[in-house]
């Protein structure tokens, strides 16, 4: 099928909310470097930042096939309304239920999204997705295995975590905001849509926290929190972009 | 595949992998294109192991500095997701390498990686399955820890991907 504008729109807008959402989070986990709350985790939030960072570069390296600008241009000099993450990655790190969460959160909605689009017909996406795919079951199966450990704890670290589900739910469906596109990536099998996405998400995180003891809010009373896919952004943002800017910013044109 | 582009991989045979030096880039099955159409010209293509491998352009500029070395003077070498990398595409010469590094190999799997497979790494140091998985995240991306029951020894696996 011959692609319109709209349809490489569409496309654009998909990589860029899929690449601001990886290297978003991989800057948030990489927070996580040096304060973990033991050396393994302090290893692994370090870990899943790098993969989430070499992740965002592979795709914003397919949006500058597509004409826009080089990778380091897109990533360190853009406001933080020009970026298309979800408000849940911006977050800061707060406690580690919280980091917990939003990481088990993510991370499930990650490896289906990258499941669809390796049938996407889309060829450099399908590689670098078939790619990512292998990658990410390290860091849902890093999820998992805390999610479920804390469910079995002590009480305190059992309603600590649940509270953390509860609050960060709202932002988690807030992942799946539809864009103006979406009929049109369905229609050219670019992506299988938002819609699709969110529906399998909850048929794969609400029973696996259930087995493990939590409660899980019932999706349909629950508003999500949008705003992120269309540049609107939480105050926490910009903060996150000086920092992650700020030596870049010193010497654009320096060779690295 | 013709004489020179025979000629590049045994070239490419003698570049071992920056972090694991025993073991050849050929071996670790990163090396996914080898094209020569003319004399002194080289084509080769990488694919990473990992997205985020920080060695990725290490290992570039080694297989460039190889190639030149070896007379080559019209070189291009570049990493693509063309060919996705997984960790049955390691030769049997390299599991061999691996071990001699001291990292337990990874299990062959059948593109179904779950942790259980971690869980009974044998030894690389005196061969016991009584092992425990300390972490599945190790000093590099494609690292695991691990922990030997029969010999007391923490030690280091090459992880599986699928």
């Amino acid at each position: 099928m011959e692609f319109t504008e709209k349809h490489v729109m569409g496309l654009k807008d998909l990589l860029y909310k899929m690449a601001d959402d990886l290297l978003i989070l991989g800057h948030r986990n990489s927070e996580w470097t040096g304060l973990g709350p033991i050396l393994e985790e302090d290893i692994a939030f370090s870990s899943m930042a790098q993969d989430k960072m070499g992740q965002s570069l592979a795709l914003y390296e397919i949006l500058h096939e597509l004409g826009e600008s080089d990778p380091d241009t897109v990533a360190f000099t853009r406001n933080d309304h020009q970026f298309h993450c979800s408000q849940l990655v911006e977050l800061p790190i707060g406690e580690y239920d919280f980091s917990l969460v939003r990481h088990f959160f993510y991370d499930h909605a990650d490896a289906i999204r990258f499941d669809m689009l390796a049938d996407t017909v889309v060829e450099p996406l399908q590689m670098v997705a078939k790619k990512f795919r292998g990658e990410i079951k390290y860091h849902t199966m890093h999820a998992n295995t805390w999610l479920k450990q804390l469910a079995q704890g002590s009480e305190e670290a059992r309603l600590r975590m649940q509270s953390a589900i509860n609050e960060t739910f709202p932002f988690a469906l807030g992942m799946f905001e539809p864009s103006e596109y979406e009929a049109e990536l369905i229609e050219a099998g670019i992506f299988q849509g938002e819609e699709a996405l969110k529906n399998q998400w909850l048929e794969t995180v609400v029973p696996l926290l259930e087995s493990y003891g939590y409660t899980v809010p019932d999706a349909s009373t629950v508003t999500p929190i949008f705003g992120g896919r269309k540049g609107v952004h939480t105050e926490y943002l910009q903060p996150l972009l000086d920092e992650m800017t700020e030596v870049f910013r010193i010497d654009p044109a320096a060779e690295w | 595949m013709n004489p020179r582009e025979q000629q590049i991989k045994s070239v490419l045979e003698l570049v071992n992998d920056p972090e694991i030096p025993t073991i050849s880039i050929v071996d670790l099955g990163i090396v996914t294109k080898i094209i020569s159409e003319k004399e002194n010209q080289a084509y080769v293509q990488l694919t990473p192991t990992f997205s985020g491998c920080p060695a990725l352009k290490i290992m570039e500029n080694l297989v460039s500095a190889a190639l030149l070395n070896a007379g080559f003077n019209e070189i291009k070498v570049e990493t693509s997701f063309e060919t996705q990398w997984n960790s049955n595409l390691i030769s049997e010469k390299g599991l061999i390498a691996l071990k001699k590094h001291g990292l337990a190999p990874p299990p062959k799997h059948d593109g179904y990686i779950e942790l259980d497979v971690l869980s009974d790494m044998p030894c690389p140091l005196c061969n016991s399955r009584n092992t425990t998985l300390q972490t599945p995240f190790g000093p590099t991306l494609c690292r695991s820890i691990h922990y030997c029951n029969n010999c007391s020894n923490a030690f280091e696996a090459f992880k599986p991907v699928s």
